[in-house]
Parts: C-alpha cells; structure tokens; sequence
C-alpha cells in the first residue's frame, strides 16, 4: 500500500471508534485497523454505555444505535454463601429521556459506532493484525500488519488495541502488564422471553436493572460480579485480580459457576439458555498504573493506556472519551500546521488532566494497593454483616439488646476494636 | 463434555489450523514450575497437567485474554501473540 495517511488507528473498539471518527469529522485522512472479522468481533465488555460520553461526539446516537435497555435501577449487594445485603436505589428521574444509562451488547455496538466513523470518511480493513510499529529515529512513522508486505505509513499512530497492547509493550513504550495491575473477568449471555425479564426484575419494555456484586462470590480474592439485564438477554459474570487468581485453585468458569448457583441468583437466570461465554482482561492498576500516554508520533487511549475506574466499574466512557481527545489534538495540530511531536503531542496529556477521566483515577488513586493489602474487605465484612442482619430480623426469643451486644462482639473479635477503627479509616482514603 | 468444554461449545472461532498463536517456550520450566498455575487460572482451560508432570497446551479454545502471558511473570516462559487477522475466536455478542 503505497498510500499515506494522516493517521492510523489500531483497533475499532471503544477507543479506536470514537478517535477515527473524530479526526475523520476533522477532516484528516485516517486508516483504522481491526484483527475481528468485523469490528467488536474481539470486543468484550459488560456491558453498559454511559450516554454522557459518546453524546459528546455523536449527539442524536440515540436515533439508531443499538441499545439494550436504559437503566432505572441500581442494585449492590454484598454477599456472602447464602446471603446478600444490599441497596436498592430505582428512580422514576431514570426513566425520563434523555437517558443516561444503557446496556449494550458489543458486537453490535462496536459495529454501529465504525459504520458510523466510516459513514464519516474512516477506511477501515478488519481481518488484519498490526504486528508492529514502525519506527525511525525514534519515532513512530507507521504500522506493519500480517498482510504480505503491508507497511502503512502514517505521520502519527493512535493505539487503541485494548487491555493486551501488544504493540506499546513490543515498542518499549510500557513495561508488561503486571498481574496485580489487571482483573480477569469471565462471564455469559444468556437468553430469555423479554416478558420474563420484565418480570423478574419489575421492569417495564426497555427499562433494565444492574445489580453490582461483592463479598464471597470472589471467594476470597479482590474481586466483583455483576449482572445485567438487556432486551432479551442477561449477562452475568465475575472478574479478580490476576495476581489474586494465582494464588488459589479455583478456575475462572469454576467461579463463574459457583456465582450462577448462588440462591440469589439462580432464580433470575432459571430455564435461560446460555448462548456464549466470554474472558477478558480489564485493566484495573489505575491512577498509578497509567504509562507514558504519547510520544514522537504516537498516542494511546482507552484500555491500552489503562484507562478504567474500577471503583465506579467505567471503562467504555473513558475509552470515547480519551479516544477522542487524542484525535482532537491531532486535528487541532493539523489545523495549526504543527508536526506530531511528542513536544507537540502533550497537548494530549493536559486534555487528560482536564477532564473527569485523570480527576476521577487520581481521586482513587491509592483505592487498589488498599484492597491488595486489606482482603478482608471481601470475605470477613461480607459475613459480619450478614450474621449482624441476621441476629437482628430473626425473631427467636433473645432481647435485642443482647442481639446488638453479640454483633458488636462478633465484629471485634474478628477484627478487634483497632482493627475496626483501621479498616475504616482505610476504606475513607481509598475513596476520599 | 467438561463444563468448560460445554462453555466453549457455545462460542464461535475461526481456529488457524496448525499456525497455534501461543507457545511454551520451554517444556523444562513448565515441568519444574511449583504451582503450573495456567492449567488454573485460564478461562478457557488451554493448559493441563499431563501424566509427566509436563504442560499441555492447546489454543483452539483461546479467547485471547492474555492471562497466560501475564501470570508467568516468574518465568516469562509464555510466548503469545494475537491470531492472524480474522482468525481466533471471533463473539457473536461479547
């Protein structure tokens, strides 16, 4: 191919999607390259869409993107083997448009955004690997792919290839991803009548529920489940810390099972049929985890530059969002006449740091090192609770002031009145 | 079927027969290795204990995590890279 273009965009996920079609609206000449048959065919996410992010660049999405369900209802539960406590928080305010909220399913999804970064003027090959970067004299000035002598040769490259950024790594821009810095998560689709659904979670056509898991069905590691509802569907699943899976002799689908079998689960998916079963890495290292974001040429978004507020369980709306502030400041270079240098390309980080993406992960930027090292969050809270919940509903003769005295004892015997008061103040700066 | 058999069954790939896009670069470390624990923590169960002690591998199930990869951090005994274009597993909703 003998043909240059302003940029090439690797990947046509979240992050590859919205920075192809913001700098094709910018008028660049932009070639996007995807492995799948088609785009999202290697994509996995949950998945929810926040509105707020892709609105920003695609402002009527509403009119035809694929959307599952918007969501009026928020569940948390904190579970331990028989149990789960948890709020409830479900809002008419939700229900209104416009809505704030989707679930979606990613390989139509993926496919409705690149159709629409094409219909914009992207050229888009899938079934195509980048093998690696081509650089000279430090700096990026193209991709190699897996098709025979196919070096494309651009003046900048958006990395956008996901949780496992092969290329960053292959080019000495990041170090390997350490297993502390990543959860892997598995999970299934599975299908149901929509009226089922409907009933099952009290919900009317279109209106969907998530609920958010904790506590034991990570069975001991650092660790959540999730389960959603879409039009048709659920998906459901569980997600650890890799270096927390290393340490135990439990499989992921292992889990995966264990979580579907729970008493509180099992009814909502009961007589479904499981249609596929998924695995993926998200990353969840943060604020401290996030690598050099540019460089001469070169720029990385989404989930290849770590980019996932694990807390607040976002990831799709901080890849649109970096996504498309590494285009923008390649399309506002373009227009000043200015070369891609990393000098120039700074610009990028400053978009970063201004926005809700760096405020947010450097907010909760201490949260993952205080759950590696307080694993008790997951297993001993989930099961005080839920015996001090217990103790109190059970009606059975015993006074409740003795009832309270033996939850406050069962809670400093586990912990021990420092223990309670460290555990707290832990819990505040991991999410002051 | 194994229940992650019965899993994969429902999942759809394009496998690039005999070009396998992982491999064990050396048998030895895996034999040696304390707790081999890819034949644990892969979601797709690619690797097994064999009788020898050694680790099989087999990646026409792989769903491209890159687990493998990162847990055998001690060794780095994993060499991985993306299937070809268009081949591998290829979610019909993901």
């Amino acid at each position: 191919m003998a043909e240059t273009f302003d940029v090439i965009v690797v990947g046509a996920g979240m992050a590859g999607n919205a920075a192809a079609y913001t700098l094709a609206k910018g008028g660049l000449k932009v070639l996007q390259i995807e492995r799948g048959e088609t785009p999202g065919s290697k994509n996995v996410q949950g998945a929810i869409l926040y509105a707020d992010a892709i609105e920003r660049i695609i402002p009527d999405f509403r009119e035809d993107a694929p959307l599952e369900r918007h969501l009026i209802e928020q569940r948390v539960w904190v579970m331990d083997d028989a149990s789960y406590m948890g709020t409830h928080y479900r809002s008419e305010d939700f229900n209104k448009p416009p809505y704030n909220r989707y679930t979606i399913i990613r390989a139509h999804f993926d496919q409705w955004f690149n159709k629409k970064a094409r219909e914009a003027g992207v050229l888009t090959i899938c079934e195509t690997t980048v093998t690696e970067l081509l650089q000279e004299g430090g700096r990026v000035v193209g991709v190699r792919t897996d098709r025979k002598g196919a070096e494309i040769r651009a003046a900048a490259v958006i990395l956008a290839d996901g949780a496992n950024s092969r290329l960053a790594v292959k080019a000495g821009f990041q170090p390997e991803v350490r297993p502390e810095n990543v959860a892997l998560a598995v999970k299934e689709i599975h299908f149901l009548p929509q009226e089922t659904i409907e009933s099952r979670f009290n919900i009317g056509e279109e209106e969907g529920v998530v609920i958010e898991m904790a506590g034991k069905i990570s069975a001991g590691m650092m660790g959540t489940g999730f389960l959603y509802t879409n039009k048709e569907s659920i998906t459901l699943g569980v997600g650890c810390m890799l270096s927390d899976f290393k340490e135990q002799k439990v499989t992921p689908y292992e889990l995966l099972d264990r979580m579907k079998a729970h008493p509180s689960i099992a009814p909502l998916i009961a007589g479904s049929e499981m249609k596929e079963y998924a695995a993926h890495l998200i990353p969840e290292g943060g604020y401290n985890a996030i690598p050099q974001v540019y460089g001469d040429g070169w720029l990385i978004s989404g989930d290849a530059g770590q980019f996932v507020n694990g807390i607040h369980r976002e990831g799709s709306n901080l890849a649109i969002t970096t996504g498309m502030l590494a285009a923008q400041t390649l399309v506002e270079l373009k227009a000043a006449g200015r070369p891609f240098s990393a000098v120039n390309l700074a610009a990028y980080k400053r978009k970063l740091d201004d926005s809700f993406v760096m405020k947010d992960l450097k907010k909760y930027r201490r949260l993952p090192e205080i759950f590696h090292h307080n694993k008790h969050f997951f297993t001993t809270y989930p099961e005080l609770f839920s015996k001090a919940a217990q103790t109190l509903i059970r009606v059975d003769g015993v006074d409740k002031k003795s009832k309270e005295k033996a939850i406050k004892q069962s809670f400093i015997a586990s912990r021990s009145l420092l223990g309670l008061i460290g555990d707290a103040f832990k819990f505040w700066r991991a999410v002051e | 079927m194994s229940k992650i058999e019965e899993k994969l069954f429902q999942d759809r790939y394009r496998v690039d027969a005999g070009r396998p896009h992982i491999r064990i670069k050396d048998a030895g470390l895996c034999r040696d290795c304390r707790n081999q624990q890819c034949t644990v923590c892969c979601p797709a169960g690619c690797y097994s204990r064999e009788a020898g002690g050694q680790v099989a591998l087999t990646t026409d199930g792989c769903l491209e995590c890159g687990t493998c990869r990162i847990i055998c951090d001690e060794h780095r005994n994993v060499e991985w890279e993306w299937p070809r274009g268009g081949f591998g597993i290829l979610f019909k909703f993901g």
